[in-house]
């Protein structure tokens, strides 16, 4: 697994993809956090990072996706699978592997943010005026986050051999799984069930864990959701054998 | 008796790719696999390499059923798949130790040396495999398919794309390895087969139509060379 491992690292590293997918999510991030007035933190006169909190996983919602659109759409189209596949390595050594390289790759992408932190605690009124406890349950829930969509994007990853169409389907899930059952639950005919459908949806979890708060039941959530995603990803791979 | 497929099939759909073959591959001979276009021989290969797994029938490697120790299977094995998949923007040294870390060898650099010495990448070794003509990439596949010192090598149509200079250097290659590993290789090339097989196994529509030593099949065709042998055999498949 440690091999598959550091060649998906070494891959994001050596192509473009990382850079530009985590340049891209830093220089967003700060224009809409420090530039643009509707969302800057220095117009909206608290000392918190509310903002990054809501806004990230809308490009994650896109970012991740793109990180790991070519896990297993470009093995299977090169040919290379074939090549992991008659080595002896099991089908979960090759999917925890790339899964957890790409996770990697969104871990470096959050832990420059940690400057917002430092910048906003120096900026309050009174120096280190800022909710400590619920900045690190936000950054708790925003890794559980993009663990999620991680999942999300090696399963769409491994149903095509076309980067495009997963990119696309991943995209849609990801939106889906965070928005879609808030949504879903206000509809009229559902209003009886509608606490069970918005439970189901990542932002429900996602909430609950920034408020600082960290709930096993939120806990057990992410990692059932992710683990659900793997499982499927791997019942695919081994679609060969049927 | 190193590779053993007994009654395989496999089928696809409707389609009848592998229809109840049989035979063995012996340590220290090297075994030609040929057919024509869609007689089987790559999905053979591909069962007896653990890729997917036979509809019915067995298969064993070194003793290892291919359903039931999939992974000491994977150990005993060194395979060079059709195309020669590679991962085109890795080093040619870089994705010798990424095959090399999988296998976790022991003397990692020292084998990674032995094997581009072996396969003559040296002038190539510190090139991206992107960058490498085909018989150079070919060789990579070779030399990715050697480095963990299997018992079995399975090459499916290993010298495609190689000039003449490489071709002999391959075949020579190949010959060495044979001489105390079980080889099966597929190829279009009857020259070939004369030159490195001791066995031969003649494949037609995914059933066995030739399985014997080489010089004994000579013998029973009153000596007629490869080429007709293997036409006549195949010829049902040809267009009337």
């Amino acid at each position: 697994m440690l091999s598959i491992f550091n060649k998906e690292i070494s891959g994001f590293l050596n192509s473009l993809v990382a850079y530009i997918t985590i340049g891209v999510f830093l220089l967003v991030m700060g224009l809409l956090l420090w530039v643009f007035p509707d969302s800057s933190i220095l117009e909206y006169g608290y000392a918190g990072l509310d903002s990054l909190f809501n806004t990230a996983p809308y490009l994650f919602m896109f970012l991740i996706p793109a990180i790991t659109m070519r896990t297993f759409a470009e093995e299977s189209r090169e040919g290379t699978f074939e090549l992991l596949a008659t080595r002896p390595l099991t089908d979960w050594h090759i999917v925890l592997g790339k899964y957890l390289a790409s996770l990697m790759i969104v871990l470096f992408a959050l832990l420059p943010t940690l400057i917002y932190y430092i910048t906003v605690y120096h900026l309050g009124a009174v120096k280190g005026n800022i909710d400590t406890g619920a900045v690190i349950g936000s950054y708790i829930g925003l890794f559980l986050l993009g663990a999620a969509f991680v999942s999300i994007g090696i399963f769409a990853s491994a149903i095509t051999n076309n980067q495009i169409i997963a990119f696309t389907i991943a995209v849609f899930l990801c939106f889906f799984c965070f928005i879609g059952f808030d949504s879903i639950s206000q509809l009229l005919s559902l209003q009886t069930v509608d606490t069970y459908i918005t439970a189901l949806g990542i932002n429900e979890h996602y909430q609950s864990i920034s408020r600082g708060v960290l709930d096993t039941r939120d806990l057990v959530y992410f990692l059932s959701f992710i683990a659900v995603f793997l499982v499927i990803t791997k019942t695919i791979l081994g679609g060969r054998k049927w | 008796m190193s590779v053993k497929v007994e009654q395989l099939t496999k089928v696809y759909g409707e389609q009848k790719a592998v229809d109840q073959i049989s035979f063995t591959a012996h340590a220290g001979r090297v075994l030609g696999f040929l057919g024509p276009n869609g007689a089987g021989k790559s999905t053979t290969m591909k069962i007896v390499s653990c890729f997917i797994p036979p509809t019915a029938g067995r298969a064993s490697l070194c003793g290892f059923d291919v359903a039931k120790d999939p992974m000491e299977v994977r150990r005993n094995l060194g395979y060079l798949p059709e195309h020669n998949p590679l991962y085109l923007d890795m080093y040619v040294k870089e994705s010798l130790s990424f095959i090399a870390n999988i296998h976790q060898l022991a003397n990692k650099k020292r084998r990674i040396d032995e094997v581009i010495e072996l396969t003559g990448l040296r002038a190539e070794q510190h090139k991206k495999i992107g960058a490498l003509s085909k018989g150079y990439r070919q060789r990579v596949g070779l030399a990715q398919a050697m480095i963990h010192d299997p018992q079995v090598l399975i090459l499916d149509e290993p010298t495609s794309g190689l000039d003449p200079n490489q071709l002999i250097e391959i075949r020579n290659l190949i010959k060495t390895l044979g001489e105390t590993k079980t080889v099966i290789l597929s190829t279009h090339i009857m020259q070939e087969v004369e030159a490195i097989c001791d066995d031969v196994v003649i494949i037609n529509k995914g059933k066995v139509v030739a399985n014997q030593e080489l010089v004994g099949l000579k013998n029973t065709h009153k000596n007629q060379s490869l080429e007709n042998i293997f036409l006549t055999l195949t010829k049902s498949s040809s267009f009337l």
